[in-house]
């Protein structure tokens, strides 16, 4: 490893370095587009790519697909985390509820959930219920897993000092479990959003592919049926924004909870 | 500074067996913990001074005999019988040192509001760490942390404040310094305290009475009366310290084990 100190690169500020990066790439990229006389249809030009990200944030189609999948994708994580955390709360109290939780995500977890779309659209329909049922299922079993490790990881004086103080029920779990499990609980969401995303996207791209309307995957999967390949990286681009987004969201959530609190640094 | 009165029979143990997973942890234990004094269990790692400590505060319940409180057997763990542990995680984490004081009073006494952060601040200002309220524990040192710890305890006024090694995990310097402040502590709010420690040192400066406990069958071998020696530059101070020696430490104890697995 190099030492610190001897590397020019790194006196460089952070956010400096990696926008060097990233304007590197999207040079490569250019060049690459501009001079390997390569289809439009094929690939889009990074300059293609942000005129159209342009037009369609101005005509409102990108911010109604983003907001159409995030809706779909925050109603299922929601659902999925109360079910997940209530699962972890059972599997504390009870010897039954623990059993059921592992038995739950022995056989439900390994389930990729978009495999479940098929069954969800006979249930619900073409219709948006049918997408959040499977981010749903995405999203229970990362949530109730971590949760559970987290609870069950709980240091005995902990608990013992609860007990001590009278604590038990609904508030043993909101004041005292909760936050002692808040690191496992972050990741829990952290992989939860994660599988729900994917989850989300692929589902509206097989509904793009069935002809009903609305989210990112749609639009991508509109883009597609048009040959406009511009179009495709725009709406690949705005996805992994978002992510990053999302990433600095829980950065954010972290450092105001677990770092603060010495349990993360 | 008038020393607190020690009075009548507060906490009474008689006969008292603790056995858990199959092992029997203590063995018929007697023991009386008089109202308002400092009483020390001590003994070897293993002998049960510990599981007997958690029996009292209510965590484990006797397979033998008794423990009463004022007369009435001990029932679930509650903040009438605090605990101060060992570890330095007791503090919840994700509250304040003062927070945790004033949550503790919220739940276990119904104060809340500016009555419980008084009483709080008062409770920190009591164990010498008032000026670190408004920091997180992962921001102390272990005394602080202990102390802390104390703090909260002591704050829902508990008929019995009980200790597991609560120095047990610092350092010497420190842990000198916390025992003479438990002292004026124990001076000021007059608190029965029961003290589990492995340190003969200990034992003899803070306890009134010291328990010591033998391992396997783990009872209470004899009770000292250690009230006359707080000093420890006396010659009453080293001849207990000497007396616990003797009940705790065999010379030929490993000869004796020897023997008794060749009959």
């Amino acid at each position: 490893m190099r030492a610190r100190v001897h590397d020019p690169w790194l006196r460089l500020p952070a956010p400096l370095r990696y926008a060097i990066v990233i304007v590197v790439l999207l040079s490569i990229w250019q060049a690459y587009v501009s001079f390997s006389h390569v289809s439009a249809l094929l690939v889009g030009s990074p300059l293609d790519v942000a005129n159209q990200l342009w037009t369609d944030v101005a005509n409102g189609k990108i911010p109604a697909a983003t907001l159409h999948t995030l809706q779909t994708l925050l109603t299922g994580l929601l659902i999925g985390a109360l079910i997940g955390f209530a699962l972890a709360s059972l599997a504390v109290f009870s010897s039954v509820g623990r059993d059921l939780l592992a038995v739950l995500t022995a056989v439900l977890n390994p389930l990729p959930a978009i495999a479940i779309l098929p069954l969800a659209i006979i249930w619900f329909g073409l219709s948006d219920r049918s997408i959040i049922f499977i981010v749903t299922l995405a999203t229970i079993w990362p949530v109730a897993i971590n949760t559970d490790t987290g609870f069950r990881t709980i240091s005995a004086t902990t608990q013992m000092v609860a007990r001590n103080l009278g604590l038990r029920g609904p508030r043993l779990v909101v004041d005292v479990l909760l936050p002692a499990a808040m690191p496992y609980i972050l990741t829990g969401l952290k992989t939860a959003w994660a599988f729900g995303w994917r989850t989300v996207v692929a589902a509206e791209l097989v509904f793009g592919v069935a002809g009903s309307q609305g989210g990112l995957g749609w639009y991508i999967n509109t883009a597609r049926y048009y040959l406009q390949t511009p179009q495709i990286f725009a709406g690949l681009v705005v996805i992994s924004v978002l992510g990053i987004l999302v990433e600095g969201l829980f950065s954010a959530v972290e450092s105001r909870t677990v770092v603060r609190w010495g349990m993360k640094r | 500074m008038t020393e607190p009165v020690i009075g009548e029979p507060l906490v009474v143990g008689a006969g008292v067996a603790i056995e858990y997973d199959g092992f029997r942890a203590v063995d018929s234990a007697d023991f009386v913990v008089r109202r308002g004094e400092k009483f020390v269990l001590i003994g070897p790692s293993g002998c049960g001074k510990t599981t007997l400590l958690k029996a009292i505060a209510g965590f484990l319940h006797p397979t033998a005999g008794s423990i009463r409180l004022d007369g009435v057997p001990i029932g679930e763990p509650g903040p009438d019988r605090t605990v101060v542990f060992q570890d330095f995680d007791q503090l919840f984490a994700w509250r304040t040192v003062l927070d945790n004081v004033v949550y503790a009073l919220g739940v276990a006494k119904e104060m809340r509001g500016e009555a419980a952060r008084e009483r709080a601040r008062a409770m920190l200002r009591l164990v010498g760490i008032e000026a670190a309220g408004d920091k997180y524990p992962h921001q102390l040192s272990g005394g602080m942390k202990q102390r802390g710890a104390i703090a909260r305890a002591l704050a829902l006024e508990p008929r019995i404040l009980l200790m597991d090694e609560p120095f047990g995990a610092l350092d010497a310097i420190t842990r000198s310094q916390l025992q003479l402040d438990l002292n004026a502590i124990w001076r000021e709010t007059g608190v029965t305290i029961v003290l589990v420690t492995h340190s003969i040192q200990e034992a003899v400066f803070l306890g009134h009475h010291v328990a010591v406990m033998s391992t396997t069958p783990a009872r209470i071998v004899e009770t000292v009366d250690t009230s006359a020696a707080q000093d420890m530059d006396t010659p009453e101070f080293l001849r207990l310290s000497h007396h616990l020696r003797s009940l705790l430490i065999t010379p030929d104890s490993a000869h004796r084990s020897v023997q008794t697995a060749v009959e």
